[in-house]
């Protein structure tokens, strides 16, 4: 039987969801005899293959327009896509700059703030362009599932994981579903 | 009429009440809970948040300001009332900026233990992000409307039992806002205390005590292991002497 194919990504996070997701510790070598990991930081593949996977796991919200091309590109291949931590949910804490203009903020980062020299805001067409907001990714995509946490307990990870495995729809107990 | 005509049934249960009560007031007496966020037995009920709609009859009513009439038929924890207390829980999250995992009330919240109550797992809808100003004026509270549902329990504490007037609602719909009952319209230029009543009353982190932090570890808070319908909420009295239940 061919092993169900897994792609992991985070946007604006700070990759505590994928710490999490490793705590998993010597469970991850049962999880590797039945999934085999495609896109992923774990992987270092930098894009999911174009024949698509099973399961998708993201974190981190919405910042920027590169965020919304890979979480585009990310739905487009992913069959299953899971929404993961916090600011995947909300915004999280990038999106509490949702409360300042972006020019305060460019401001504030590049032309005011302590220590700069030659203030400028950089602006080399390299550079994605930031979004007005920081957004939760179901303001952008469809979501099929969702982990919330700040960041989801590794417990968490594997209810999901062994639940789409079984085909059966993953129930969180009372612990495995907190905010925080 | 005798002592037998005074009872209703909730759930398929028959519950016993005392004429003049609320549906509430009859369930909670009986041990059966009823979700709420504005409702406090100790204040006249307000019936705004909605959360303790039961089906009455047949029809929609709001459990706290509804007095039980005998044979009354009532339904509380059925699949269609919890979807829809989960989606006004998800539209008390996007009207304001809730953000458990650094707010100082995090496992001790009452938005929180309803959301984990009513099987709340995402926010379901846009979030507004709405810009409200946060006051840090007082030497002792802090005000942060971020985390306000509007329940006017502060409102109905300062008023009540303070006998201070402290706080009020303005404005409608989406610009409903907690205003404070000063010129300057700053909680610091007001005689708020921290021993106050309204103090320890908020269902949230709108109005917390500075320089606490974050006093009790994580696995000791409230409602980290136990669901609210468990274990009810920090009674103001418990809070004003700083103790955990």
């Amino acid at each position: 039987m061919s092993k169900i194919r897994v792609a992991t990504c985070s946007l604006a996070g700070c990759f505590g969801c994928h710490m999490s997701f490793l705590d998993l510790d010597e469970r991850i070598a049962d999880l590797v005899e039945l999934i085999e990991f495609d896109r992923s930081p774990l992987t270092d593949i930098k894009i999911v293959d174009a024949a698509g996977v099973d399961i998708g796991l993201i974190e981190g919200g919405v910042c920027n327009a590169e965020n919304v091309h890979t979480l585009r590109e990310f739905r487009s291949r992913c069959r299953i896509l899971v929404a993961v931590g916090a600011c995947a949910l909300t915004g999280g804490v990038p999106a509490l700059r949702n409360r300042i203009p972006l020019q305060e903020c460019f401001a504030e980062a590049y032309l005011q703030g302590a220590g700069i020299e030659a203030p400028q805001v950089p602006n080399d067409p390299e550079l994605p362009l930031l979004l007005d907001r920081v957004y939760p990714l179901h303001e952008v995509v469809r979501i099929d599932h969702v982990l919330p946490g700040c960041p989801p307990p590794a417990d968490a990870f594997w209810e999901l994981l062994t639940a789409l495995l079984a085909g059966r729809e993953p129930d969180l107990d009372y612990a495995l579903r907190r905010f925080d | 009429m005798n002592g037998n005509d005074f009872t209703f049934v909730l759930d398929g249960e028959n519950i016993r009440f005392e004429p003049g009560q609320t549906i509430m007031e009859a369930a909670s007496q009986a041990g059966a809970y009823i979700p709420h966020l504005c409702y406090h037995p100790e204040y006249r009920p307000r019936g705004s948040c909605k959360l303790c709609t039961v089906k009455i009859n047949g029809h929609f009513g709001t459990a706290c300001t509804l007095p039980v009439q005998p044979g009354m038929q009532v339904e509380n924890d059925t699949d269609e009332l919890n979807l829809m207390r989960r989606r006004v829980v998800q539209m008390l999250f996007i009207e304001g900026n809730h953000y458990c995992p650094f707010c100082e009330k995090s496992g001790n919240c009452q938005l929180q233990a309803l959301a984990y109550h009513v099987g709340m797992q995402d926010s379901h809808f846009p979030h507004f992000f709405s810009l409200r100003q946060i006051d840090a004026s007082h030497p002792e509270m802090l005000l942060d409307r971020d985390r306000c549902i509007q329940c006017e329990l502060c409102v109905r504490a300062s008023r009540e039992t303070d006998k201070k007037s402290i706080f009020g609602l303005a404005g409608r719909s989406t610009s409903t806002n907690l205003v404070i009952n000063s010129e300057s319209g700053l909680l610091g230029d007001t005689d708020f205390s921290i021993h106050d009543f309204a103090a320890h009353i908020c269902p949230t982190g709108a109005l917390i005590p500075k320089r606490e932090g974050y006093p009790i570890p994580i696995g000791e808070r409230l409602y980290d292991h136990q669901d609210i319908s468990a274990v009810g909420h920090l009674h103001p009295n418990a809070a004003q002497r700083g103790e955990s239940k």
